[in-house]
């Protein structure tokens, strides 16, 4: 394999991975603090019809990902209102927002467009070569030569593991997903703990959608999230909840990924649905290897009721 | 108010609600035959499916995975009906129906063994034995199992031995849905009247407390429950390909075994319930393909009517639920 092989291989690992690297940070946060919420995929296809068309009604890039963000969050708000407010399942729950989502930005894409959706392109997001970093041989222009919203994912991965574990809130946070009844006790305010975590973790999914029609396609398609969200969740557990990990899971995953580009240049003969199907066995496997029992939040998943 | 929610939609949009549910209606149970060959046919495998998801879920067992264990139960049941064509006829789709059940639950047990040996979440693993199963099945109609031209990505059509018989002549619904119908009614025995039943429920209600109170070994249920849903949802598959569409195609399932999600809810995890239910969304599903012929209105409208469905029952039952907890209080002091 030849360096310029290996190069590209690794440039497309981390382009692959970086959408699913900013929507499990958000759900990590979410996640600890007891709240899985599996409608971040609803939230990814939103940003990435709402970062397309703040990207046109703005005229930039730049903008539309703040859009994408907005958007992401106002799907997590209706996530958190029904999951958190009323305290309705959370798998449920999830499943109505991602098909909601999905529907959604669908029937709005052809409102906009037209039924047969006119070619929407968009302002692209395009890479940002940070000088001397990027010349680094072969990891250089993998990690370095990428659009920025993939240094938003690198800059995020410390500051939320920072946040936490070594702050008060991130210890309120923690505290929130792992013993609910024992933080209301010691006066955090759970469900406000829990909304906002909700809604950090939608607006990162939202920027994860932007960066997907704003920085890969240059458009938005359809359904383009393409289960992204899900990916995500598994990215998370896969990370062990732990921000810094996800990042590199996330990374491992667009790894996986990116396999089949490598493969087929080294003349492995592998049918193309074999290849698609390899990262998710793979996260499979490396989810049996080394995720133990006692790594989830305590609380995840449980809804939770103040206690008047 | 779902209702009224979505007109509003309907018209932001730029549509006419009214000319929308006229088409919806039409397309759904306009006439007899609409309602048998379209509604029914729609609904039979979101029955089976929301059957299935019912059933893991009573157990308080999230199995997200119904999509793919339908899709693997859809390649089983092809490929027995493809390979063994000399059986005779009702032992060829019965066979072919067996394989997609034995799929379904060998795609269940992964994520069982996962969950019980080491811990790991089953809502995660179902949904990545979901792409895993999606692309086993894009893979067989890619390649082993394409048909022998070579050109569409789809099986050859199955004979006609490995077919299942209609229900109603001349219409389309076929020996599925009854099939479906014993199924929800065998489920609701087991679950009600049966000792298993029992241990199922009382798993789903509280595991630790099932443990204690009632000495069930838990694990046993869990694992049993999840192989019979997969099963189920297996079933599904098998009874699609052999009943309606006598092939194989990358895009069978419409998000079913998701859908079979809110089947399942609204049907209040119970099996007459999903009956009801399943017939409902088989409406939506064919109403929305009228919609989209006659009233030029996305079919993806569907799906936030099917969102906002869901999270108006969630809502409602939450809401009822304070307020009798509200009341249980009064009472009690």
């Amino acid at each position: 394999m030849s360096q310029v092989e290996l190069a590209l291989f690794l440039e497309s690992a981390v382009r692959l991975g970086i959408p699913l690297a900013l929507a499990a940070m958000g759900e990590t946060i979410t996640e600890r603090s007891g709240v899985i919420n599996i409608g971040i995929e609803g939230s990814i296809i939103a940003g990435a019809l709402g970062g397309s068309l703040g990207a046109i009604a703005f005229g930039g890039a730049g903008l539309g990902v703040a859009f994408g963000a907005l958007t992401g969050l106002l799907v997590a708000f209706v996530f958190a209102v029904f999951a958190i407010g009323l305290g309705a399942d959370q798998i449920i729950t999830g499943t109505a927002v991602t098909i909601g989502g999905l529907g959604m930005t669908g029937a709005l894409y052809q409102v906009v467009f037209g039924v047969n959706g006119m070619e929407l392109s968009v302002p692209m997001l395009a890479p940002a070569a940070i000088p001397w970093l990027s010349d680094i041989p072969v990891i250089g222009s993998a990690l370095f030569a990428q659009a920025p919203t993939a240094y938003f994912a690198y800059v995020m991965a410390p500051l939320a593991w920072y946040v936490l574990f070594k702050t008060a809130w991130g210890l309120e946070l923690r505290a929130t997903g792992e013993a609910p009844v024992a933080a209301e006790a010691a006066g955090v305010r759970v469900r406000a703990v829990r909304f906002s975590a909700t809604l950090f973790g939608g607006a990162m999914a939202g920027i994860a959608g932007a960066h997907l029609a704003l920085a890969h396609a240059g458009a938005f398609a359809e359904n383009m999230s393409a289960g992204k969200g899900f990916i995500a969740i598994a990215v998370v557990a896969l990370g062990r909840w732990n921000p810094i990990i996800v990042l590199f899971a996330a990374l491992f995953f667009g790894g996986a990924s990116a396999l089949q580009f490598l493969l087929q240049a080294l003349g492995f003969d592998l049918a193309y649905q074999i290849f698609l199907a390899f990262p998710y066995i793979l996260t499979l496997a490396a989810l049996a290897g080394w995720v133990g029992k006692s790594q989830a939040p305590a609380a995840l998943a449980l809804p939770w009721e103040p206690n008047r | 108010m779902t209702l009224g929610v979505a007109a509003v939609l309907l018209m932001l949009g730029g549509y006419d609600p009214v000319q929308a549910a006229a088409a919806m209606l039409r397309g759904s149970v306009g006439s007899w035959n609409t309602f048998v060959s379209i509604t029914l046919v729609r609904a039979v495998p979101l029955l089976f499916a929301g059957l299935a998801v019912a059933l893991a879920f009573r157990a308080g067992v999230w199995n997200i995975g119904a999509e793919g264990q339908l899709y693997v139960g859809a390649v089983a049941g092809v490929w027995v009906a493809l390979t063994f064509t000399d059986l005779p006829g009702p032992f060829l789709v019965t066979s072919a129906l067996t394989a997609s059940v034995v799929a379904g639950g060998a795609w269940a047990l992964v994520p069982a063994l996962m969950k019980l040996r080491l811990g790991i979440g089953e809502v995660i693993t179902t949904i990545l034995m979901n792409f895993v199963g999606i692309y086993l099945a894009a893979w067989m109609v890619h390649g082993p199992l394409q048909e022998r031209r070579g050109v569409f990505p789809q099986t050859d059509r199955i004979v006609d031995a490995a077919r299942l018989p209609e229900l109603i002549s001349g219409t389309r619904l076929h020996l599925g849905f009854a099939l479906a119908l014993v199924l929800a009614g065998m489920l609701a025995f087991v679950l009600q009247r049966t000792r298993f039943g029992f241990h199922l429920r009382a798993v789903g209600a509280s595991p630790a407390a099932a443990v204690v109170a009632g000495r069930i070994d838990t694990n046993r249920v869990i694992l049993l429950t999840f192989l019979a849903s997969g099963a189920i949802a297996g079933l599904a598959g098998g009874v699609e390909v052999t009943g309606l569409t006598y092939a194989l195609y990358e895009d069978l399932s419409d998000g079913w075994g998701y859908t079979a999600i809110a089947v399942a809810l609204l049907g209040g995890l119970r099996p007459g319930g999903v009956i009801v239910t399943a017939i409902f969304f088989g409406a939506l599903q064919a109403g929305a393909g009228a919609m989209q012929r006659d009233a030029g209105i996305p079919a993806a409208w569907v799906d936030v009517v099917e969102a906002l469905v869901i999270l108006a029952v969630l809502g409602l039952d939450r809401i009822r639920a304070a307020r009798v907890g509200h009341h249980a209080g009064e009472e009690a002091l």
